[in-house]
């Protein structure tokens, strides 16, 4: 019976932290390169919304996915032409877009009235369902939709990528010493763009496995309620590494999962309480860990391609 | 001459910052095998004609010919795979990789896999050849400055330069890691390769060097075989006129009234270790005072001790009989030029005007009401520019803008103008070269002839003599020694300096 609650739980965790880990990736290049997109709070509520209405009307969930890469893409473009060619402040920037984003969504989805009863198609799990019944690992992995195991196996992508490939070495450069990226012959401009773009494809997929990976809706009122914001604390607290960033976005789904569960159990606690756990580990987590991590040397720091 | 000889020419060459003429139809060129020494002042403009051959700045006017062919250089990469490879003044290192990945940055390959085994060999090769010696996985910030230097030539080395560009190089270097360097050059040299060694120290550029060109003021001054230069006639063309630091002749000032007056002062240092020990001195109206000594003996500690910076753990320091207790704010009182200018001395990213009413900015006409007045800031700022000789556009610009020698004239005009009792000039000369040096000199000995007590501390003995009325000699934070400025023996000073009591 206990174990049945553990493995549940885990299992609840590895879900709700997909899409956490979906969009650190892309927030662990960007602020690798120097950039802090600030923006993916918004980004992926776009992507939950854009997952779901494509979802909804076309009937096709790749076709979704791709609907919402390119969505990201747009947006990603918007907010590198922002911090990184005007070199506007980046978290003023970020706050700006997640307002917007956070009006827009709601009300596009009010526009589109005839989604909001309907439930579109969610990811499949990739495994048979015969494979759901070997003991523990069967309900934890294998009962897990697509989303899941893509968030599995992305991190340890990433972190190839990063430190094994010369574009993983252009970015940590460029986010250490653009002056010295540019005079050893890169384009750092061009550099920051990709991160930036990459980052918000990656929120706004984050966001569509937000809405299409369990519930199949979207819910108005800031429905990523913040897990932007905790995937950014996830990236200082990790000290931008893709795999160990994914383990405190699972810390957090683990959290998050926690709380829900003792929420039905128990009702002396006021919910309200138990809501905040997953947002005071990210805290606790952030006050312990924050002093030992190497923050990339131009962090948030606008670049002048004119200043040598 | 055969024109294919030439690796490099650079004609007519004009850059424009706003408000400075960075370089002004600037001739150079560099024959095949040859090293090319430039020469001038901080804030010639060898930088910047420099960074228009490495492709980051387009310059207005003027043309780049490669072994005698108009090329066009848009940015570095440009310049890299035309062959030029550069080490700038300040280092464009990513301190937190490995040195190999250093070399390797950039370096455009189809290959997306980063497989460093292969580029080791060959660093490590080079290394070899140029007896330039590192670690190829060593992080570069581990590394000592000196080190850095290194991967940097490597760095331009791996890409096969066949133009060497050195920014003030040694400014870095100890002795021994110069004239490793100096070998290095020959080496490079030796395979047919061209090296330009920027500096504005004339010894070594006498040394390594095999033709010299001038610049000053962003100008051309001339061209010259090293073999017929003479360090005299360098500095004069750099300067544009002669310079010596010679020791100046001076009014004799009778009837001498202490203002500075300091009893069995003790202090400790930062990391409280005792670094002044009942340390007595008296510093007298119209005279200067030089400290000599080796860095790190007290020096720092008694300037900011004067100042009323550091608390003296014992004894009494005294100025016109008033106790130091704390901070002096009244710039009538005591001209403070502080060790590091940027640091202590100037906020770097305010203007220059806003820097010299630093310890002003609440008094009239400055403010009134506590309101800023800016038309009397700027004008006071106008004036001190001209009145110090300030090289810039305007009084707006910020003060991390300008050479080293004119941030240093900014301190100099705001402590000093106000016409203090007691002066407290720290290395005020450190980094500096012949011109801003003897500028500074001038003020100093003007200072003393008002009547002003100088304290002028320097690790530069040839200063010291060349400036001082009395010298004394810090040691352990003790004086070792006194001595007449007139007639100092350079010898005696020297041993005083170690420590040694000469007559034992
Ligand atoms: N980016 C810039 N913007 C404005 N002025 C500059 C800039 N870079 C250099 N200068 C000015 O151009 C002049 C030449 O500077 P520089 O080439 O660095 O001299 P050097 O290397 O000979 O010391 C100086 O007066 C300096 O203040
Ligand atoms: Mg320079």
């Amino acid at each position: 019976m206990s174990l049945e609650i553990i493995i549940d739980w885990l299992q609840a965790a590895l879900r709700w932290a997909a899409p956490l880990i979906i969009v650190s990736i892309g927030e662990v290049y960007s602020e690798r390169s120097g950039v802090i997109n600030m923006g993916i709070e918004g980004i992926m509520l776009f992507g939950a919304l854009t997952g779901i209405a494509a979802g909804f009307y076309l009937n096709s969930l790749w076709l979704a996915v791709i609907i919402t890469a390119i969505i990201g893409l747009i947006l990603g473009f918007a907010v590198a032409y922002l911090t990184v060619s005007r070199r506007t402040n980046q978290v003023v920037t970020g706050l700006m877009i997640n307002m917007v984003s956070l009006g827009a969504t709601d009300m596009i989805f009010s526009m589109m009235s005839e989604t909001r009863k309907a439930r579109v198609a969610t990811f499949p799990a990739i495994f048979p369902s015969s494979m759901t019944n070997i003991p523990v690992l069967g309900k934890l992995l294998f009962a897990q939709p697509i989303s899941t195991w893509v968030a599995l196996i992305l991190p340890f992508f990433a972190a190839y990528v990063l430190y094994k490939t010369r574009w993983g070495l252009n970015v940590r450069a460029v986010g250490d010493n653009p002056k010295a990226a540019a005079t050893a012959g890169l384009s750092v401009i061009k550099i920051k763009y990709q991160t930036v773009v990459l980052s918000s494809i990656f929120a706004a997929l984050g966001g569509c496995a937000l809405s299409l990976a369990e519930v199949g809706y979207f819910s108005a009122g800031g429905m990523t309620a913040g897990r932007g914001f905790i995937v950014m604390a996830a990236c200082v607290v990790a000290g931008w590494d893709p795999v160990r960033t994914a383990l405190i976005c699972i810390a957090f789904g683990a959290a998050d999962a926690a709380q829900l569960r003792i929420q039905t159990l128990s009702s002396t606690i006021p919910y309200q309480f138990l809501q905040m756990l997953p947002y005071i580990v990210t805290i606790i987590a952030l006050t312990i860990m924050v002093k030992r991590s190497r923050v990339p040397k131009t962090w948030g720091a606008p670049y002048d391609p004119k200043d040598v | 001459m055969d024109e294919n000889n030439f690796a490099l020419q650079m004609q007519d060459i004009t850059v424009e910052f706003p408000g400075v003429l960075a370089n002004d139809h600037v001739n150079i060129d560099c024959k095949k095998g040859e090293v090319l020494g430039l020469l001038g002042e901080n804030g010639a403009g060898k930088t910047t004609l420099m960074n228009v051959l490495y492709g980051l700045y387009p310059p207005t006017e003027g043309r780049i010919l490669l072994d005698g062919k108009e090329v066009h250089i848009g940015s570095p990469l440009e310049a890299i795979q035309q062959g030029i490879g550069m080490v700038h003044q300040h280092f464009k290192l990513v301190d937190t990789l490995s040195v190999i990945e250093n070399v390797i940055l950039g370096i455009p390959t189809k290959k997306q896999r980063l497989d460093l085994e292969p580029a080791k060999k060959r660093l490590l090769q080079l290394c070899e050849e140029y007896e330039l010696f590192v670690d190829p996985d060593e992080i570069v910030w581990r590394l000592p400055v000196g080190k850095q230097q290194w991967v940097e030539i490597l760095k331009a080395l791996y890409r096969d330069c066949k133009v060497l560009v050195l920014d003030e190089p040694t400014a870095v270097l100890t002795p021994a890691e110069s004239d490793q360097l100096c070998r290095a050059i020959r080496r490079i040299t030796a395979d047919g390769r061209s090296v330009i060694f920027i500096s504005h120290k004339l010894r070594e550029v006498i040394q390594i060097t095999d033709r010299i060109t001038v610049i000053r003021d962003g100008k051309y001054i001339g061209t010259l075989a090293t073999k017929d230069a003479t360090q005299i006639k360098l500095a004069q063309m750099m300067v544009g006129r002669p310079v010596t630091i010679e020791r100046k002749s001076r009014p004799v000032i009778e009837d001498l009234k202490p203002v500075l007056v300091m009893k069995n002062v003790n202090a400790k240092d930062d990391r409280g270790i005792q670094a002044l020990k009942n340390l007595n001195l008296t510093v007298h109206a119209g005279e200067i005072v030089g400290v000599a000594g080796v860095d790190g003996n007290g020096q720092r500690e008694l300037a900011e001790c004067i100042a009323g910076l550091r608390k003296p753990t014992s004894g009494t320091i005294t100025i016109n009989d008033k106790r130091v207790t704390g901070v002096i704010a009244d710039p009538t009182f005591v001209g403070f030029i502080p060790e590091d200018r940027q640091k202590t001395g100037l906020v770097m990213d305010f203007s220059i005007a806003d820097n010299l009413i630093m310890k002003d900015y609440q008094n009239a006409p400055y403010a009134q009401n506590n309101v800023l007045q800016y038309t009397a800031i700027k004008k006071h700022a106008r004036d001190m520019i001209r009145k110090y000789h300030v090289k810039t556009p305007s009084e707006d610009v910020r003060v991390r803008n300008l050479s080293g020698g004119n941030q240093q004239k900014v301190v100099i005009a705001r402590e000093i103008d106000p016409e203090p009792v007691l002066d407290i000039a720290s290395h005020p000369t450190r980094g500096l070269d012949l011109g801003a040096v003897a500028n500074v000199h001038d003020t100093l000995l003007k200072e003393r002839n008002r009547g002003a007590a100088v304290l002028f501390i320097s690790a530069e003995l040839q200063e010291v003599m060349a400036l001082s009325d009395r010298i004394i000699v810090l040691f352990g934070g003790e004086i070792m020694g006194e001595l007449n400025g007139e007639d100092a023996d350079q010898e005696v000073i020297g041993q005083l300096m170690l420590g040694h009591h000469p007559e034992n």
